[in-house]
C-alpha cells in the first residue's frame, strides 16, 4: 500500500483485496460487546472538514476510534477559508500536533494531494471537490461483495452526474481494478468529454442497460445543476434517468441497488425502491465504519513508512 | 573579462557569431554598431568566442505588476529579469491596479522603466475602461501620450463583446494601433480550471475546452478583415487555433499571433503527474496547458510563420498565491528569464529554426508588431546596438531563486534547460555582463 | 507463532518428525481430558496460523478418546500486538469463535512455538473483549524457551532448549504438505 489514499488510483488489485478482506475480519467487531480494538493507541487521527459532511465524518471518527485512536475533529467550514493559503497554514498547525492521519474533505479538487505535500502523517481522501472519494468506493465494493461474492465480471451501472461525482470516478477506477464491468449512464451532458478514455463503457439509455445489469448505483443529481442547463427539467431527467417502479420491476432478480446518500426521493429514485429489500442504502452506512477502520489500520497500524510516497 | 564601463568610446565584441552563423568582431561606438568585421579595436574588449550574437530581445507579453502588486514584481525587478533574459525592451501589460488605462498610467510605467534603465519599457494600453469590457478606454490619448502607446490589450481579459471588438479595431486605424486580444469566451470558461480534456476530467477540475479560444479568435480575424484593421493573437494555445489564424492569413489579412515559450515546452498532464507533485498550481495558467499535439501544432506554426512571435506572457505571482489548492491559485508562470533557453530546447535543438529564426520571432517581429522605434534590427552597421550575447553550449538546473524576478513560480524547477545569457547591450551600455547586471 | 523462512546456508536439522508430533498431540489430548475433567466445558482456539491445525487435530484426538465433539475456534491477535510499529500493518488472520461463545468456558490456546510469551500476552489481551471465560489454558507443541513476560504453557510436546540465534520452524501436513518441527542454525561464515 501506499502511505496515503488519496485516489482509488493509488489501489493495485491486492491492495484492495487486502482492504476490503481486512474489513470483512474487522465487521466482525460490531457484533461483539465491546467494540473496540487497542491497535491505533497512542496514534492521533485529524478529521480535516472543510465541507459540511456529518455522515462521512461520523463514520471516519467511529472507525478511528473503534482502533482506540485519539481523534480531532478539525471543522475549517464557514471560516474565511475561500483562499487556500490558509490549507497550508492548518497543515503546519497538525504537523505541530503530531497527527499520524489526516482525513481531508474540500471543496478543491486536488487539496489531499497539496496536503500531503505538507504533512508527514498518511492522508485519507473523504472527497475532494469533483475528483475522488475512494473510501466510498470500497465501503460500495465492500457491500457489493457482500451481496455477490466476487466482482469478476459483475456488470456495475452507474446512473446520474458523472461529470460532478468523485463517487463514480472512485468507483470506476476500483472496481475496474477488481474486474467489474462498469456501465456509466447519463444524459451526455453530465458526462466528461474525455470519458472515452475511462476503463468503462458508456450508455445515455438507461432501459438497455438496466436487464444486464447485477448492480445499479443512483448518483445524487445536486440542485445547483438543475438550474444551469445540464437537463430541461427535473420531470424529464426523472423520466429519462430515474429509477421508478417499472424499471425496477425489469431487473434481475438478484440485481442490488445502491445509493451514496443522500437521496432526493422521487426525483433520481423511487421511494419505495429506495426502501426494498434490494436496496443496500442502510447497509452501505454500516459498511463504511468497517471498511473506513480497515483503510486506517492498514495505513497507520504499521511502521511509519516515513516520507516515501 | 575586463570590467566595461557605460562608455560611448568604443567597445569591441570578440568574436561572436553573428545569429549563429560567420563570427565576426562588432564594433560598438555611441551606442550604435559602428563596425562589423574582424580583428576590430575598441578601447574596450569582450570576449564572446563560441557565443551567439543575436539583436536585443523584444517581449510583447510582459507583466511588470507594477503600479498595485509590488509585491509580486516592480518595474525595477521585472527590467532586471527582461535584461538577464536578453532583452532590451518589454511590452508592459495593462492589468495593473489602477489599470493602464489612461495617458496618466502608461506615462507613469514607461518613466519607471526609463529610470530603471535595465531595458526599455512599453506600456500596453487597455482596450477598455478598468478592463471592464464596457466602455472604450481613451485610446488616442494614451497614443499620443510620452509613452506613444501602440499595443492596446485587456490581457487577462477577453475583449468578448463583438460590437466593443470590432470598434477597438477600427479606431486604433487612426493610430496605426493594434489589438492585441485574449483570445478566451468568458461563458465557455466560467471557473475553469485546466485544459478540458482526458487529464481534466480524471482530476475533476472543470475543463477549458480550446473551443473557446478558437470562437474567438475566428470570429475576431473574421471582424478584422471586415474593418480593414490590425489584429494580434495573444499566447496561442490549441492546434484549432493555428489552424484558423493560418487561414487568415492566406486570406491576406494582417493578423498575426504569438506563442509563449511555456505553451512551446509543457503538456497539461503535467497537473496530474510531476516532479512537484499533482495539482501543484504552478502549472496553472491562462490559457492552460494543453496537449501534446498542441505544443506540436504550435512548434510548427512558430517555425512556418504562422505564428509571428514568441511572447513570455511573464506572469509573476506571490508564492502564497501559489502555495495552494488548484482552485484558488492565481494564473500565470514568470518566464522572462528562461524564455530564451525553452526556445533553444523546443525550436532550435529541435531542428524547427535556426537563430536567424529565434532573432525574427523574438526580436524583429514583435518590434514590427508593436510599432517600437528602435528596436527589432538587424545586427548591421547603423542599427542601436541593441546586441544579446547568448552560450547556447550549456546545460543548466533551473534554479528559481537564482532569478531576479521577485517571484519563483516558475514551471521549470527541477529541470535543466539549455543556454545562458552572457550579455546584453541596450543602445550600447551593456545591462548584463557574465550573465550578471551589469 | 512460526518464524520466518530461514536463509538458505542455514543447517537443519529435524526435532520431531510426523509421528513425534502426532504422539505428542495424543498426549496433550489426554492430559487436557484429565486436567479438565473429561473435557467438560472446554473451548480449544488455535492461535493462527498453525495454532488453528493443531487445535482442529487436538479436538480429533479428544473426540475420538471421549466420543463427543469439543468446540474448536481461532483468535487472531494481530490487532493486539505489541510489536505492530516494527513492520508495515500486516494482514488479519482469522477470529472465528464456537457459536456458544466463550463465557464460562474453559478456553485452552493453541499455539505452535512459545517462546517470549508475547503472542501469548496478546492472545489474553484479545479474549478479554471477546469474552469472560472461567479459565484459560495454553498448550504448545514446542517451549523453546527464552520468556520475556511471565507466562508458562500448562501442555507441552516437547520442550527444546535453543539459544535466541537460532530458528525454531514447524510445518503442518495442512499448511505445508508435511509434519516436521525443524532446528535451523545460522551458518556463521
Amino acid at each position: 500500500m501506499k502511505r496515503h489514499l488519496i485516489s482509488a488510483a493509488d489501489l493495485s488489485r491486492d491492495d484492495a483485496l487486502l482492504i476490503l478482506d481486512t474489513a470483512e475480519e474487522l465487521a466482525k467487531i460490531s457484533d461483539r460487546s465491546i467494540k473496540k480494538l487497542p491497535t491505533l493507541r497512542g496514534r492521533t487521527v485529524v478529521n480535516l472538514f472543510f465541507e459540511d459532511s456529518t455522515r462521512t465524518r461520523i463514520s471516519f471518527e467511529a472507525a478511528a476510534k473503534r482502533l482506540s485512536a485519539d481523534v480531532i475533529n478539525f471543522s475549517a467550514k464557514g471560516s474565511s477559508v475561500s483562499k487556500g493559503e490558509s490549507l497550508k497554514d492548518t497543515a503546519l498547525t497538525l504537523e505541530a500536533m503530531g497527527a499520524d492521519g489526516v482525513v481531508i474533505r474540500h471543496s478543491a479538487s486536488g487539496a489531499p494531494y497539496r496536503l500531503a505535500g505538507w504533512v508527514r502523517g498518511s492522508v485519507v481522501n473523504a472527497g475532494d471537490g469533483t475528483h475522488e472519494h475512494p473510501t466510498q468506493a470500497l465501503l460500495d465494493a465492500y457491500t457489493m461483495r457482500r451481496r455477490l461474492g466476487s466482482l469478476e465480471g459483475r456488470r456495475v451501472t452507474i446512473v446520474g452526474d458523472v461529470l460532478h461525482s468523485r463517487v463514480a470516478r472512485s468507483n470506476v477506477l476500483l472496481l475496474s481494478t477488481l474486474g467489474a464491468e462498469v456501465t456509466l449512464v447519463a444524459p451526455p451532458t453530465l458526462l466528461p468529454v474525455s470519458v472515452a478514455s475511462w476503463p468503462c463503457e458508456v450508455s445515455y439509455d438507461l432501459d438497455t442497460v438496466l436487464p444486464k445489469s447485477d448492480v445499479v448505483m443512483m448518483l445524487r443529481v445536486q440542485r445547483e445543476r438543475m438550474n444551469a442547463a445540464f437537463f430541461p427539467t427535473e420531470r424529464e431527467y426523472s423520466r429519462r434517468y430515474g429509477l421508478d417502479r417499472e424499471r425496477f420491476a425489469r431487473l434481475k432478480d438478484d440485481a442490488v441497488v445502491m445509493h451514496p446518500g443522500p437521496m432526493n426521493r422521487g426525483m433520481e429514485i423511487a421511494a419505495e425502491v429506495a426502501d426494498s429489500p434490494r436496496s443496500t442504502i442502510v447497509e452501505q452506512v454500516a459498511n463504511g465504519v468497517t471498511t473506513r477502520m480497515a483503510v486506517l489500520y492498514l495505513l497507520l497500524g504499521g511502521a511509519d513508512l516515513g516520507g516515501n510516497q | 573579462m575586463s570590467p566595461v564601463s557605460p562608455s560611448p568610446a568604443g567597445i569591441v565584441i570578440k568574436g561572436a557569431s553573428i545569429l549563429g552563423g560567420e563570427t565576426a568582431d562588432i564594433l560598438i561606438r555611441d551606442g550604435v554598431i559602428a563596425e562589423i568585421g574582424q580583428d576590430l579595436a575598441g578601447d574596450e574588449t569582450v570576449d564572446a568566442r563560441g557565443l551567439i550574437a543575436l539583436p536585443g530581445l523584444v517581449d510583447l507579453h510582459t507583466h511588470l505588476r507594477e503600479p498595485g502588486r509590488e509585491d509580486a514584481e516592480t518595474v525595477e525587478s521585472g527590467t532586471r529579469a527582461a535584461a538577464l533574459g536578453g532583452y532590451t525592451a518589454v511590452h508592459a501589460m495593462a492589468n495593473t491596479s489602477p489599470v493602464a488605462d489612461t495617458a496618466g498610467v502608461v506615462e507613469q510605467v514607461w518613466r519607471l522603466g526609463q529610470e530603471a534603465g535595465h531595458c526599455d519599457v512599453q506600456p500596453v494600453g487597455a482596450v477598455t475602461e478598468g478592463l471592464a469590457g464596457e466602455r472604450l478606454a481613451e485610446l488616442g490619448a494614451m497614443a499620443d501620450s510620452a509613452a506613444r502607446v501602440r499595443v492596446f490589450s485587456d490581457d487577462g481579459k477577453c475583449v468578448s463583446d463583438a460590437v466593443l471588438m470590432r470598434r477597438a479595431l477600427e479606431y486604433v486605424k487612426a493610430f496605426d494601433g493594434v489589438v492585441a486580444q485574449h483570445a478566451q469566451e468568458p461563458r465557455l470558461t466560467a471557473d475553469a480550471q485546466m485544459n478540458e480534456g482526458a487529464v481534466s476530467g480524471r482530476l475533476g477540475l472543470t475543463g477549458w475546452p480550446a473551443v473557446a479560444e478558437e470562437a474567438i479568435i475566428a470570429r475576431d480575424c473574421l471582424l478584422a478583415a471586415h474593418v480593414g484593421s490590425r489584429l494580434h493573437v495573444c499566447h496561442v494555445s490549441t492546434a484549432g487555433s493555428v489552424e484558423i489564424i493560418r487561414w487568415a492569413k492566406s486570406k491576406g489579412w494582417d493578423v498575426t499571433a504569438e506563442v509563449t515559450p511555456h505553451h512551446l515546452l509543457l503538456t497539461d498532464d503535467l497537473v496530474e503527474d510531476s516532479p512537484v507533485g499533482a495539482y501543484n498550481p504552478i502549472y496553472k495558467v491562462n490559457p492552460p496547458l494543453r496537449t501534446r499535439e498542441d505544443v506540436q501544432a504550435l512548434r510548427e506554426a512558430l517555425a512556418d510563420g504562422t505564428i509571428d512571435v514568441v511572447a513570455t506572457d511573464h506572469a509573476p505571482h506571490p508564492v502564497e498565491d501559489k502555495e495552494t489548492e488548484w482552485a484558488a491559485a492565481a494564473m500565470g508562470m514568470i518566464g522572462l528569464e528562461t524564455a530564451l533557453p525553452v526556445v533553444q530546447e523546443a525550436m532550435v535543438e529541435t531542428g524547427l529554426l535556426d537563430w536567424a529564426g529565434v532573432a525574427e520571432r523574438m526580436s524583429y517581429a514583435p518590434a514590427r508588431i508593436g510599432r517600437l522605434a528602435g528596436h527589432g534590427l538587424p545586427l548591421a552597421v547603423g542599427s542601436p546596438a541593441n546586441i544579446t550575447l547568448y552560450d547556447a553550449s550549456v546545460r543548466r538546473e533551473v534554479d528559481p531563486w537564482s532569478y531576479a524576478s521577485k517571484s519563483r513560480n516558475t514551471p521549470y524547477e527541477g529541470r535543466a534547460l539549455p543556454g545562458r545569457v552572457v550579455a546584453t547591450f541596450l543602445r550600447g551600455r551593456p545591462t548584463v555582463l557574465d550573465g550578471k547586471l551589469a | 507463532m512460526a518464524e520466518a523462512i530461514p536463509h538458505a546456508h542455514a543447517q537443519a536439522h529435524a526435532v520431531l518428525e510426523g509421528p513425534d508430533i502426532n504422539r505428542a498431540l495424543i498426549r496433550i489430548s489426554h492430559e487436557i481430558l484429565e486436567r479438565t475433567k473429561g473435557g467438560e466445558n472446554v473451548v480449544l482456539l488455535g492461535i493462527p496460523t498453525r495454532g488453528v491445525h493443531l487445535a482442529r487435530r487436538l479436538a480429533g484426538h479428544i473426540r475420538q478418546f471421549e466420543g463427543r465433539p469439543v468446540p474448536v475456534g481461532s483468535l487472531d491477535i494481530t490487532m493486539y500486538r505489541d510489536d505492530l510499529r516494527t513492520k508495515p500493518a500486516r494482514p488479519l488472520g482469522r477470529t472465528e469463535l464456537p457459536s456458544d461463545g466463550i463465557d464460562d468456558r474453559t478456553v485452552v490456546l493453541v499455539d505452535d512455538v512459545l517462546y517470549s510469551g508475547r503472542t501469548v500476552r496478546a492472545a489474553l489481551d484479545a479474549l478479554n473483549d471477546l469474552g469472560r471465560p472461567r479459565a484459560v489454558q495454553l498448550a504448545a507443541l514446542v517451549d523453546r524457551g527464552h520468556r520475556e513476560l511471565p507466562i508458562r504453557a500448562d501442555y507441552v510436546g516437547k520442550n527444546l532448549p535453543t539459544s535466541k540465534s537460532e530458528i525454531v520452524k514447524v510445518y503442518l501436513e495442512e499448511n505445508d504438505g508435511r509434519d516436521a518441527v525443524l532446528l535451523l542454525k545460522e551458518d556463521s561464515e
